[in-house]
């Protein structure tokens, strides 16, 4: 079975077309009366943002159609160690200077659930690779 | 020191995607899961080092770090038919932090400066918070269910896509209102509890024999969940890690739902696995069965045999007696190949792992498109715990509930053997013309205790003609 590209694709072109739609949604945002004057955060540009994620995502789908369906397995625990890069996220929430310490308090757990997946999802991978071994040269 | 860490960045994606690639063969695999290794690392390094985190800090965070790692190592010394609950854990785990993470940064962005929220963040936080929980409650109930401390079985009631699509069209709405208006704040706890709600509701229909679909389409949702991280915290690695699981989840999402001929919509909306109304009329029909040593003496006889194993291996955990009968049969001069159905299990590929682990060669193990045109050479074709992916009313009765479902032809095979429990229908309560075929014999029996005999038939002593 070859996996078509057909809904990824359009998946690819639906997201995208969201990211346009609320950069619409923000001009006319600033339209309504009585909102929120969005102050623009420095260095924040949200096309190359929407780019960077529609080229991961094509990179994504060709390097993981041409995994072996041997390894789906331990591909679904990879991954899940790799999406585990909320930790990112999670620790510049943690370690900021808060009016709150609540607000590092989530960020702290955020980091516990991170690292759990970081360290079980790869040591887990590796073990079940471990176990795929080609056919043995006939033993005595 | 900001082009250091995205320098650190771009490192880590690099790996992150090499990881990925080396991940197409058995051979390189575990190279890659170094290569994953090396760009955490990069990755967390990178942003430990920003100036932005406060000294007093650092000593808080590596509690957070220690405490993830003394769950996590355990975590990881599942027996392997765990894997799929594991892997259900870790993606709750996943939606977790992304879900606090957004419930942070609404919240900072009210109370600090220089994080302001606009419609386009504003939009991003919002997705990233509700697949974020709902991928937190989702997959805690796809865990509950496949431990088995949730029932398995689909639980439905009257009128229940709509209430379900209901709760999602509600916290889209306030996903929406709230990205027009950042000031209706008490929206923002509305979408937590709707997202939460939803997760329950959205896994609380689906049946086991969905469960790799669904374990695909959570995966996906907590990659994007770090997707909408990134764009809400202008973190490029975010996005890219993130869209590399989001895509990933995606293609084994399609893979799955292909295998079963089915369609996104109709796994997560169809409560599959609801009892046929047409069983009862199976009580008629004749099989013929066997004992092992019946069926020793056929396999004895075969020159080729085809092995399929489906989640009754996994449960009765016999992949270990299943290599013994591998052995056995390999060492009489007899060609032995495993069939793998893409959806036999609980999660995609849970066959080559249980398989691997009791050190079967990966060469012996055959996808289902490779091994069908072989099937009417095979002389034996054992059926060990798999029912639905062997099924012939796939391809021939167009009332049946899998018609279209690709399947693995057992049935043009020379001689059928099925090991079996009792004849109660599968999982999906769909009866099995293959019981009652003249070239079938069933071995009613625990399937470990089953092959254990099989084995024992075929090993040495008996072997003196």
């Amino acid at each position: 079975m070859q996996v078509s590209l057909k809904r990824p694709l359009a998946a690819t072109i639906v997201l995208a077309a969201g990211g346009v739609a609320t950069m619409a949604a923000e001009t006319t945002a600033r339209a309504v009366p009585g909102a929120v004057q969005h102050a623009s955060v420095p260095g924040m540009d949200y096309v190359s943002t929407l780019f960077v994620f529609m080229l991961a995502t094509f990179v994504g789908l060709e390097v993981i159609r041409r995994v072996s369906r041997l390894l789906h397995t331990p591909l679904m625990s990879l991954t899940n160690a790799i999406s585990a890069i909320a930790v990112v996220g999670s620790i510049l929430i943690a370690g900021q200077q808060h009016s709150d310490f609540r607000f590092n308090l989530l960020g702290l757990v955020a980091i516990v659930a991170s690292v759990t997946n970081i360290v079980s999802g790869f040591l887990i991978t590796d073990r079940m690779l471990k176990m795929f071994k080609k056919r043995e040269v006939a033993k005595a | 020191m900001s082009t250091w860490i995205q320098i650190a960045y771009l490192v880590a994606t690099a790996l992150f995607i090499l990881a990925l690639k080396w991940m197409n063969s058995p051979e390189t695999a575990r190279r890659g899961v170094m290569a994953g290794v090396a760009a955490m690392l990069v990755a967390v390094a990178g942003t430990l080092i920003n100036p932005a985190i406060a000294i007093a800090n650092y000593k808080w965070i590596a509690l957070a770090i220690v405490i993830g790692s003394v769950i996590g190592v355990p975590l990881s010394w599942v027996p392997l038919t765990a894997v799929p609950q594991r892997t259900a854990l870790s993606h709750a785990f996943g939606g977790l932090a992304a879900g606090l993470v957004g419930v942070s940064e609404f919240y900072l962005s009210f109370s600090e400066s220089g994080v302001e929220l606009n419609a386009f963040r504003t939009a991003a936080l919002c997705v990233e918070v509700l697949l974020g929980f709902l991928t937190f409650t989702g997959s805690l109930m796809a865990a509950g269910k496949l431990q088995e401390i949730v029932p398995t079985r689909p639980i439905t009631f009257r009128g229940q896509n709509i209430v379900n699509i209901g709760i999602l069209a509600a916290a889209v709405a306030g996903c929406v209102a709230l990205t027009i208006n950042a000031n209706y704040t008490f929206v923002f706890p509305l979408i937590i509890v709707l997202a939460l709600a939803f997760g329950v509701m959205l896994i609380m229909p689906i049946g086991g024999a969905d469960m790799p679909t669904v374990i695909s389409i959570l995966n996906s949702y907590a990659g994007l969940s770090a997707v909408a991280m990134g764009f809400v915290m202008n973190n490029k690695l975010l996005i890219t890690a993130g869209a590399l699981d989001g895509s990933s989840g995606l293609i084994l999402s399609i893979i799955m739902c292909k295998a079963m001929n089915r369609s996104f919509a109709n796994v997560l909306f169809g409560a599959f696995g609801q009892v046929q109304a047409n069983t009862a009329k199976a009580a008629q029909k004749t099989v013929k069965s066997a004992t092992a040593e019946d069926a020793a003496q056929i396999m004895e006889q075969a020159n080729s045999v085809v092995i399929v194993p489906g989640y009754g291996m996994a449960v009765a955990q016999a992949q270990h007696r299943v290599r013994e009968l591998y052995d056995h049969l390999t060492k009489r001069g007899i060609n032995v190949k495993f069939a793998i159905h893409p959806v036999a299990g609980r999660m995609p590929g849970h066959m080559n792992v249980l398989l691997a682990e009791a050190d079967i060669p990966y060469t012996d193990l055959v996808e289902m498109d490779d091994i069908n045109p072989e099937m009417p050479q095979v002389d034996v074709a054992l059926v060990v715990g798999a029912n639905d992916v062997v099924n012939p009313a796939a391809r021939t009765d167009k009332s049946s509930p899998i018609y279209g479902m690709p399947i693995i032809d057992v049935d043009k095979a020379k001689t059928v053997l099925v090991i079996k429990r009792s004849m109660n229908p599968g999982f999906a309560g769909i009866d099995n013309e293959l019981y009652y075929a003249d070239k079938t014999l069933m071995v009613f029996g625990d399937a470990k205790a089953v092959v254990g005999d099989l084995a024992k038939c075929l090993s040495g002593e008996n072997g003196h003609h």
